[in-house]
């Protein structure tokens, strides 16, 4: 058991160190920083989504909805407010953290398919929202208008806007910090609750946790980690979409996490790289490259159903 | 005062009494097996105690508070703990992971983020006193999934000790055992009865262990209240031997 931690541990370590180094080796393998920094953002809100899917048992088809409404407040701020990048982060993830708690506490009475659906239903109400209301939105052009600020630390001035390393880095320290708080949470006796719902709900039931309450809690936090991505991602594009915001979008998460091992916590994180990188590359061959992705990943779930991460390590996080 | 106080509890689905106006009161300390042939009622009575569904009529008071309208997490919360009679386990977190969420529920920290080193050092403790007393102590880093059955099961009345509940409700914890399994649990129960004090509802299947453990025996038959007695009494009892007992002859 032991070694086994001390093995996870230099794993996670050489993780960190390629990502610290990435806008360095990336150049070596056909790669550039941005699609780094994709990487991160996208692999954010996988993670996100696996914080329910893989951790309380509970599957979101709609969590888009609350990644567009991150970048959308973030967007939205960025246009008609102050100019100034962490306050747009912090309107998007306020937005769709907030909606996502709201709508949530309607949601969480269903349970399996029926939770699903309700939250693609949910969900597309939103799509449609950015879809019409063309005013604000930009409608199906999506919000324009806007670009991510250099970043102000007393007389200190780091221009994240046309230095794209310094972008990848400041999307790097965001990153590490919401992973971190994530893990802190699902390490905590509250994180124990989620993974017992997991395992069993009725034992957890009779163990005397208000199950509800705490898929909820544990849905609300998915959505402010989600819209956080999401208002990286308004930085990342200096635009967003209104198919940010459709259960597509959700399904791409989904499968992202399940790809990289929905029961271990950096695999959402691999299967965003696998699934940004082939993204990438096929689809500047074809534009049919979703039916490569489709392919590997009915290949993974035939024969490594714990996905690419699962396979390295049998535990995770528990 | 009865810790356990049921009066004229029925429960119907559609047209089928499950339970027809039974009327229970279990004293604390004492250690009660609801016994009766299949489809008797005995786990849907387990069931509305528990407050997995509602009664459709009747009251059920725990320690002279009506708790008939109050949810299955709010029973657990005042002392009631439960076993299933398929066991119900958390399959791959460890044995020691199992209890630990017990006891930290059972310790009010289910929404703690960060407890104190003080807070988890008391945790690890009474956990481990948890397994020691379930014979579970040499097992704690594995796997609940990968155990023997008679070791789940075990798991599984850990989890509800770990509760520190004052009344422990167990459905047929022999069930599936081989003759040594079905030995080590009822002496763990025995030990829980005897040296702990605890008040324990139970169903059991196996008239060796109900006629070695119980202080008092209820007997149900399709849905109603068949005898009730001390082991004595319902071994002697002729609608009981009716009903029950003689077609196990």
């Amino acid at each position: 058991m032991k070694s086994g931690r001390t093995l996870r541990l230099a794993w996670v370590a050489l993780m960190w160190l390629a990502l610290a180094a990435a806008p360095f080796w990336m150049p070596f393998v056909g790669g550039y920083t941005a699609l780094g920094t994709r990487v991160l953002v996208l692999g954010l809100a996988a993670m996100s989504v696996n914080f329910l899917l893989g951790f309380t048992g509970v599957l979101s088809f709609g969590h888009a909805a609350w990644f567009g409404l991150g970048a959308y407040g973030c967007g939205l701020l960025l246009k008609f407010g102050p100019p100034s990048t962490p306050l747009g982060l912090i309107a998007g993830t306020l937005l769709g953290g907030i909606a996502g708690g709201l709508l949530g506490a309607l949601m969480v009475r269903r349970r399996g398919v029926y939770f699903a659906m309700v939250t693609i239903a949910f969900g597309q109400v939103f799509y449609y929202i950015a879809f019409q209301w063309s005013d604000l939105t930009g409608g199906d052009d999506g919000l324009r208008g806007f670009s991510r600020q250099p970043l102000q630390l007393g007389s200190l001035t780091i221009d994240i806007l046309s230095n794209s390393n310094y972008f990848y880095y400041f999307v790097l320290v965001c990153f590490a910090i919401a992973a971190a708080i994530m893990g802190f949470i699902l390490r905590s006796p509250f994180g124990r609750t989620l993974i017992a719902i997991r395992e069993n709900e009725r034992r957890a039931r009779f163990l005397g946790i208000p199950i509800e309450r705490h898929i909820w809690i544990a849905f609300t936090l998915s959505c402010f980690f989600m819209a956080f991505a999401g208002g990286l991602y308004a930085l990342v594009n200096n635009f967003a979409d209104p198919r940010g915001l459709h259960y597509s979008q959700s399904g791409d998460f989904v499968i992202m996490a399940v790809m990289g091992g929905m029961r271990t916590f950096w695999g959402p994180l691999l299967g965003a790289a696998v699934f940004v990188v082939l993204q990438d590359y096929i689809s500047s061959v074809t534009v049919n490259w979703m039916s490569f992705i489709g392919l590997l990943v009915v290949l993974i779930v035939l024969f490594f159903p714990r996905g690419l991460l699962g396979l390295v390590n049998r535990r995770s996080v528990a | 005062m009865s810790l356990l106080a049921i009066d004229d509890l029925t429960k119907r689905f559609g047209s089928l009494v499950a339970v027809h106006d039974v009327s229970l009161a279990v004293e604390p300390g004492e250690l009660r097996a609801i016994i009766g042939p299949n489809g008797a009622g005995k786990t849907t009575f387990f069931n509305l105690i528990s407050g997995f569904f509602a009664p459709t009529t009747g009251t059920i008071a725990f320690d002279g508070r009506d708790i008939g309208g109050l949810s299955a997490h709010a029973r657990v919360a005042l002392g009631m703990a439960r076993t299933f009679q398929v066991t119900e386990i958390f399959p791959e977190l460890t044995v020691f992971e199992n209890v630990r969420v017990a006891s930290e529920v059972a310790a009010g920290y289910r929404l703690r983020l960060w407890p104190s080193a003080h807070e988890s050092a008391e945790i690890r403790r009474s956990v481990e006193g948890t397994l020691e007393l379930a014979g579970l102590a040499d097992k704690a880093t594995r796997l609940v999934g990968e155990l023997a059955h008679g070791d789940q099961r075990a798991a599984e009345i850990a989890m509800a000790l770990a509760l520190r509940p004052r009344l422990l409700m167990l459905d047929e914890p022999t069930a599936g055992m081989g003759d040594q399994e079905t030995y080590e649990i009822t002496q763990l129960i025995r030990r829980l009865h005897k040296d702990h004090n605890l008040t324990i509802l139970l169903i059991e299947h196996d008239m060796r262990v109900v006629f070695h453990l119980a202080d008092r025996i209820t007997v149900l038959d399709q849905g109603q209240l068949l005898a009730e007695g001390t082991s004595a009494e319902i071994a002697a009892n002729e609608a009981v031997q009716t009903a029950y007992l003689g077609k196990v002859a």
